[in-house]
């Protein structure tokens, strides 16, 4: 693999310093067969310091709510044969659905099969999700 | 189709329909008697309640339908591990309706995904009761005449009562509406509920004790302090009897002033209370059965 460009695949540029193994974790990159890299603290005229994650498959799919919910300031880009086709901004999603788990042990969602952890955006300026079973709150 | 899972399901011109409906089925029950014939209702109390499911499967019967349900987790499908979706789904092919009582938080919730019938939700642990909320809204509505324009005072445990909890979010939809919540330090009306009060610019004001502040009061809902909220046997036993409603407290009240209470009561009102014209928590229980009726027409008519 090329660090510096990747034929096919998603580049998810803008991550906050410091956060790319938290993405790594939530988009479930340790899952994938192809070649991940992760660079750390590159620099940004916009934001100091910035890290970097290329993915180099064609198929990959990313989770842009995981991404939305982890880091709003993100940006993704898909690229095929060489170049950028789409960029893409990811934002605060209003729903989460299996991207974070209730914490309220009497929520349904602890003890039910199959269910989807599902949150709602409650407050965009908090930062603040709800549980759609119990209404339990967290960040 | 329709559920009921939390009270703010509804609007207010739902609910004041609701309430309307209501009152019609209470001066002419025998209009409505044969009104849900041929329909089942399935009462699924994956924990027991038995007021709560006789008021339901009164209400049904009185409608002219039919009643079949489990009550109690020992004798449900919930002991052999079936989940909550696999009995519903099961569920729906025998019934029109279901009402359900469960004792996680968001059953209902769950249970809505996959239904194919109407869920009432009868109580989800401590979260909702979006039909005892009903007949609170009813009992004021019959006994003061009106829905705004009130001194609501509230007390005893506010911080676990769910039932306090879907009242303060009924009533606050409504005009010049104003909260006392009277309870001890520990149990008090948690912060989210209060901080969703301050946003909609709606007075309140906390308080310890129910003597000072009972002379305002256009409406006292009492609530019991139940000891299953509580870690240790301590704090019950020092925190219980705070707020017991006397023929004493009850003579500093105003001559109008409602009590009510979601009941079963333990101690926290005096049987003395129990002949004061003022105590309503008997008929409330009577117009829980009917918002029962209403609701179930309501959504089996739609
Ligand atoms: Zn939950």
């Amino acid at each position: 693999m090329n660090i510096d460009g990747i034929t096919s695949g998603v580049v998810i540029d803008h991550i906050t310093a410091g956060k790319a193994m938290q993405v790594y974790r939530y988009l479930h990159l340790d899952q994938l067969e192809c070649p991940v890299a992760i660079i750390k603290n590159v620099k940004s005229t916009r934001m100091g310091k910035k890290d970097i994650i290329k993915i180099d498959d064609a198929t990959f799919d990313i989770d842009l709510d995981a991404l939305g919910y982890l880091d709003p300031g993100a940006t993704v880009n898909i690229i095929r044969d060489g170049v950028i086709v789409e960029k893409k901004h990811v934002e605060l999603p209003e729903r989460l659905t299996n991207v974070i788990r209730c914490k309220n042990p009497r929520c349904i969602t602890t003890v039910e099969p199959g269910i989807d952890q599902i949150f709602l955006l409650t407050s965009k300026e908090e930062r603040l999700y709800s549980c759609a079973y119990c209404d339990t709150e967290r960040k | 189709m329709r559920h009921l899972l939390n009270i703010t399901d509804l609007t207010v011109e739902e609910i004041n329909e609701l309430l309307a409906l209501g009152n019609d089925i209470l001066d002419h029950p025998e209009k409505y008697a044969h009104r849900l014939e041929g329909k089942k209702l399935a009462t699924l109390f994956f924990e027991p309640s038995t007021r709560t499911r006789l008021s339901f499967e009164a209400a049904m019967y009185e409608l002219g339908g039919h009643v079949i349900g489990f009550a109690g987790a020992n004798s449900s499908s919930a002991a052999k591990g079936e989940s909550v979706k696999d009995t519903i789904r099961t569920v729906a092919c025998y019934a029109d309706i279901i009402a359900m009582r469960h004792p996680l938080e968001g059953a209902p919730v769950a249970a809505a995904q996959v239904a194919t019938v109407p869920i009432v939700n009868a109580g989800d642990g401590g979260h909702h009761h979006p039909t005892q909320t009903l007949a609170d809204l009813m009992t004021l509505n019959r006994e003061k005449g009106r829905l705004s324009n009130l001194k609501m005072g509230l007390c005893g445990d506010l911080k676990f009562g769910r039932t306090v909890h879907s009242l303060i979010g009924a009533l606050s939809r409504y005009d010049n509406v104003e909260f006392i919540l009277i309870s001890p330090e520990e149990l008090k009306v948690p912060s989210p509920i209060l901080r969703e009060l301050d946003e909609k610019g709606i007075p309140y004001r906390e308080a310890t004790s129910l003597e000072k502040e009972i002379s305002n009061l256009d409406a006292l809902y009492m609530t019991r302090v139940q000891r299953e909220r509580f870690f240790n046997e301590e704090d019950y036993v020092r925190l219980k009897d705070t707020y017991i409603l006397d023929a004493a407290k009850m003579a500093l009240a105003k001559d109008d002033m409602i009590v009510m209470h979601p009941l079963p009561r333990v101690n926290e009102i005096s049987t003395q209370v129990d002949d004061d014209p003022r105590a309503c928590y008997f008929k409330q229980v009577n117009y829980g059965k009917i918002m029962r009726k209403a609701l179930m027409l309501k959504l089996l008519e739609e």
